[in-house]
């Protein structure tokens, strides 16, 4: 199933993040996916508010994953450095682990994913309006499904 | 009393003894830069694998340096975390073997604490004390009271200016690591460009480099697009310029309102030559230290002596359960 929505401001990204947490699950799996600027880490910043997480959430991409604690876990990653290298069997034991993993330039580490995930795109940069593509089958149907503008 | 750190959080294997917490012995240090540089940073599973290949021989150097058996050693520190998690292990794991082995007690030290106290080494700590830590995936401002108390001012909401610098250079088209080469040419350019300084003004001591970042990412896109010509020394001159007035001023302001008695500045930033200059010459009211170039970037003197005054001021050992950590909150460090 897939819907597209937009978004125009940051209360509405953060309206978005609620709605889509609310429906989280242990070892659920969001993939992003977006230009620099677009919004990915700001989006994961809502989603870890919504899971209950008080501390700050900063960029992983220097040790790639972050793990938070939060009424889930949430595991925060950035592959954007492994372009071309496609696994790391370091983040195996969190992408199938009981938390919510939230993954940047998740393309980049298909080959290590699960069939189902939940995939979001967005479109836009800087101050621009975005445009929200989200995908989801099996476990995360209904997640897509209860979206709404 | 004699310490042996141990380093192995990214990409540098590293092991050194330390007398008192104050005098390196020895401190070897193993890099893997040239092996990264293919893949324009640091790869996890291949530094595992690296830091498991050097890890004995950096052990066996260090003992022998230093001049000193296993016997001798009073205390091992470990670097923790944060870092990449099966680098981390490979240094822990090793610490404890060595540690179980000959019944010495080992601390698990904080990466952050760890640059802040690199210091040490050459100037002893006064309190209070400021200390802007600056590397590839830190950027914050801690208040230290005494010893191993951190007090976190501030932090990035975003991205770490050494993250920001790596993506900049590699946009530049300038080799892996980015942080050197753009400080190299920021010298030989000027900052004519008009970049957004941001959060200079908030009233707080938290930072984003995230937007300035893309800021300079759209430029360079659309003068390409455009064919204008990119002078790119004036780039890393001008986003040079942004991020150290950002980090200048934070700095100043925060080191006048707490009313410390040194400024220190840690981390692999801290060898950024733009930056030691811009704050040398804005921070004259109380004394500004930056760690010899050495020991900015990842080392375990470093470790060795941070994790020195943490067993001083808790006279807790870890036990075997010790583990590596991606991430670790530095306030609760001791």
């Amino acid at each position: 199933m897939q819907k597209t929505l937009t978004v125009r401001s940051l209360s509405e990204m953060d309206r978005f993040a609620k709605q889509i947490a609310a429906h989280l699950f242990p070892g659920a799996i969001i993939g992003l996916k977006g230009e620099l600027g677009s919004g990915k880490t700001t989006l994961t910043k809502y989603l870890a508010r919504h899971l209950g997480i008080q501390e700050t959430v900063n960029s992983p991409t220097f040790t790639i994953l972050k793990d938070y604690r939060g009424l889930l876990p949430l595991y925060h990653m950035d592959v954007y450095r492994l372009e071309g290298i496609g696994y790391d069997y370091e983040l195996d034991d969190f992408i199938y682990g009981q938390g919510v993993s939230v993954i940047e330039w998740f393309p980049y580490i298909s080959e290590m994913l699960p069939e189902h995930i939940l995939e979001i795109e967005i479109l836009g940069q800087n101050d621009q309006v975005r445009t929200i593509h989200v995908k989801g089958e099996g476990p995360y149907e209904t997640i897509v499904q209860t979206l709404s503008d | 009393m004699l310490t042996l750190g141990v380093e192995s959080s990214c990409d540098e294997t590293s092991v050194s003894v330390v007398r008192d917490g104050k005098t390196v012995l020895s401190n070897v240090v193993l890099s893997q830069i040239d092996i990264h540089q293919a893949y324009g940073g640091v790869v996890p599973e291949i530094a595992s694998r690296e830091h498991v290949k050097g890890i004995t021989y950096v052990f066996d150097q260090a003992m022998k340096q230093a001049q000193v058996q296993y016997q001798d050693i009073d205390l091992i520190a470990v670097t923790e975390g944060p870092g990449l998690i099966g680098s981390l292990l490979i240094g822990v794991n090793a610490a404890k073997v060595v540690a179980m082995n000959y019944g010495i007690p080992l601390v698990g030290v904080h990466h952050i604490a760890g640059h802040i106290y690199a210091n040490n080494i050459e100037h002893d700590m006064e309190f209070p004390l400021l200390a802007l830590v600056v590397s590839g995936g830190h950027t914050e401002l801690v208040l230290m009271n005494d010893h191993y108390e951190f007090e976190k001012l501030g932090e990035t909401q975003d991205d770490a200016v050494g993250e920001a610098y790596d993506k900049i250079a590699r946009v530049l088209g300038l080799p892996y690591p980015g942080g050197p080469q753009v400080d190299k040419r920021a010298k030989e350019g000027k900052p004519v460009l008009d970049f957004p300084r941001p959060m200079i003004d908030s009233k707080d001591f938290n930072f984003s480099f995230s937007g300035l970042k893309s800021h300079v990412i759209n430029l360079h896109h659309n003068m390409v697009q455009r064919h204008e010509e990119i002078i790119v020394d004036d780039f890393c001159a001008s986003f040079q310029d942004a991020i150290t007035d950002v980090l200048v001023k934070k700095t100043l302001e925060a080191s006048k309102q707490y009313d410390v008695k040194q400024v220190i500045v840690a981390g692999g930033v801290a060898a950024n030559k733009g930056l030691r200059e811009k704050m040398s010459k804005t921070i004259t009211h109380v004394p500004v230290y930056f760690p010899h170039i050495k020991y900015c970037t990842d080392n375990a003197a470093m470790i060795a002596v941070a994790g020195t005054f943490q067993y001083l001021k808790t006279h807790q050992a870890s036990d075997m359960y010790l583990n590596g950590s991606s991430r670790l909150d530095l306030t609760l460090g001791a």
